[in-house]
């Protein structure tokens, strides 16, 4: 039986630092989080936020395969400790990573969800540009972007992570998720001007997606090198008995909240149905990365895409062929893993926007990003009878991905929204309430005081006594409201609450 | 359900999509382009000064 896809998205922004002769990106991303916090915990950006405080490294092991070897040769990623790294009250993670500022989400239980934290995410972002702004000389800006590339071969992740059986064998992920992985981009690509694997502006004007350039392998464990379409790093943050966590690397930072739904959602799903063993064909690509490319450098969506068994498929074909599958999941087993209601608008909004890449893509220039990213720079080119390397249309492609309100992009050309902006501003303070994301939010802001540290499986606290004290939090569904909220709520002290749950 | 399904079983033979055609298949494309129209007009106004030293000084470390 297919378990809840509790899920969030991990994004690594891209920083920019003017009025200086040297940019360091990392003391960048460092004043810009820590002016954030400060202003935070004056009472200022978000009043009614507890306390702060460091992350707690003791579970972290990123160098675990999933294939259970560690290839040799393979490059396990770093943990940085000494940056700046931080546990906000809802939940999330905000930190200093690869010389980016980077904002993991609170654990979600659905696609909507993640995508109401994804946006607040973004604010946060914002909040912190003018608080480091304030504070930076006069002549100095920090800038945020939330893309992931630089246009020069340089690029930055925005990933996603999904809690799934651990019974689930690894190999069945791999085969099955593939075809998922290298087709979805024609929905959540968020479209780039030219091409940084070696093709002309000629050759490559713009395509579908910002990271297919810089994918190598198929299925490995590194993330900043050699980038693999399946990440194969296993580190649960969770009972690893019952549970793994698809770290998937793969995707575009989107700005348009109806593509990050349909990229959450449609994965989450499709792994779900992954789990129950019910993705019969098997679409096995002849050549992986070529297809990967051949889908992002294709805008009519058309290109034969080569199959191990010498015929071809199509993105629109491979996508409608799990959009029919997780009808009939649908039918038979239900979508409660996704959250029934959320998963029909899931179905619905696979649907729509599968017959309008079919029939009309440039209709969906209100929806999905690469197309109206496309829509916008042909616009322009046209009108200034541009070519396609000119360096405005770059300028406009990296401006798409500005998060000043004043310079956005992005925020001009229309996009439908599904969050509204009272549940967007709270969740910038509130954690969700359905994931042991409301245990670690609720903990920190009643008893900040009394916490040490925090990560994504423990609290640990001070309450006075001569040991500190670790609670677990191995199980992503328990913690919720529901289970503590009227304990959180009738405690005065965490000696109390920590009393109550028998800790 | 119907109309989709219709669609879908020519997707081979259909022509290539030409991407940049002007819309105007649908009220939606309509609206679409009026919109993007406006955009452009007032466009300038937002846009980096200097595309060339803009575009050219957007160096990041590469990250995951």
């Amino acid at each position: 039986m297919s378990i809840t896809k509790v899920c969030g998205i991990e994004t690594e922004y891209g920083i920019v630092m003017r009025g200086v002769e040297d940019q360091n990106p990392i003391a960048a991303s460092s004043i810009l989080i820590s002016a954030y916090l400060d202003e935070v915990a004056a009472g200022g950006a978000n009043s009614g936020d507890g306390p702060l405080l460091g992350w707690d490294f003791e579970d972290e092991q990123p160098d675990r395969d999933a294939r259970g070897f560690t290839p040799h040769g393979s490059q396990a990623p770093d943990i940085e400790m000494h940056l700046v790294n931080a546990v906000l009250t809802n939940g999330a993670r905000y930190y200093v990573d690869h010389a980016h500022p980077e904002l993991a989400t609170p654990e979600c239980s659905n696609a909507r969800s993640v995508v109401v934290f994804d946006r607040a995410a973004e604010r946060i972002l914002q909040l912190s540009m003018d608080a480091a702004n304030r504070i930076l000389p006069p002549g100095q800006e920090i800038v945020i972007y939330k893309n992931n590339s630089d246009g020069k071969g340089n690029s930055y992740g925005c990933h996603e992570n999904y809690m799934m059986d651990r019974e689930t064998p690894f190999g069945r992920i791999v085969s099955d998720v593939t075809p998922h992985f290298i087709t979805r981009q024609i929905f959540c690509g968020a479209g780039k001007v030219g091409c940084e694997a070696g093709l002309s502006s000629d050759e490559v004007p713009f395509q579908i997606s910002q990271r297919a350039d810089f994918f190598e392998e198929e299925v490995g464990l590194e993330t900043t090198l050699k980038r693999p379409i399946i990440n194969t790093r296993d580190e649960p943050h969770a009972d690893p008995q019952k549970y793994r966590r698809l770290h998937v690397i793969i995707g575009d930072a989107n700005m348009s909240e109806i593509a990050t739904f349909l990229k959450v959602g449609s994965t989450a799903i499709v792994l779900a149905m992954i789990e129950d063993d019910f993705l019969p064909r098997k679409f096995t690509f002849a050549k992986p990365i070529r297809a990967l490319r051949s889908v992002s450098y294709d805008l009519t969506l058309r290109q034969p895409l080569a199959l191990s068994d010498g015929t071809t498929t199509t993105a629109l074909a491979v996508q409608w062929e799990l959009f029919e599958r997780a009808a009939a999941f649908a039918n038979k087993s239900g979508l409660a893993c996704v959250g029934e209601e959320v998963g029909r608008d899931i179905l619905a909004k696979w649907e729509e926007v599968l017959t309008g890449l079919e029939s009309d893509p440039m209709a969906l220039a209100d929806q999905i990003d690469w197309v109206a990213k496309y829509r916008l720079i042909e616009g322009y080119r046209d009108r200034h009878g541009l070519d396609w390397s000119n360096a405005r249309l770059n300028a406009l492609d990296l401006q798409y991905h500005d998060l000043r309100a004043d310079r956005s992009l992005s925020r001009r050309v229309g996009l439908q929204t599904i969050c509204n902006e009272s549940e967007i501003e709270s969740a910038m303070s509130d954690p969700p309430l359905d994931t042991r994301a409301y245990f670690r939010g609720m903990c920190l802001k009643k008893f900040g005081d009394e916490i040490v540290s925090a990560n994504w499986d423990s609290l640990v606290f001070d309450t006075g006594e001569k040991r500190l004290r670790r609670v677990p939090m191995l199980e992503p569904l328990r913690g919720t409201a529901a289970h503590v909220g009227s304990v959180l709520e009738s405690s005065s002290s965490a000696a109390e609450l920590l009393e109550s749950l028998g800790a | 359900m119907t109309e989709r399904e219709q669609i879908r079983k020519t997707p081979t033979e259909a022509p290539a999509i030409e991407v940049d055609e002007t819309p105007g298949v649908s009220d939606q494309a309509e609206k679409l382009k009026a919109e993007l129209d406006d955009l452009l007009d007032e466009i300038d106004e937002v846009l980096e000064t200097n595309a060339e030293e803009f575009v050219r000084s957007f160096v990041q470390k590469g990250g995951q």
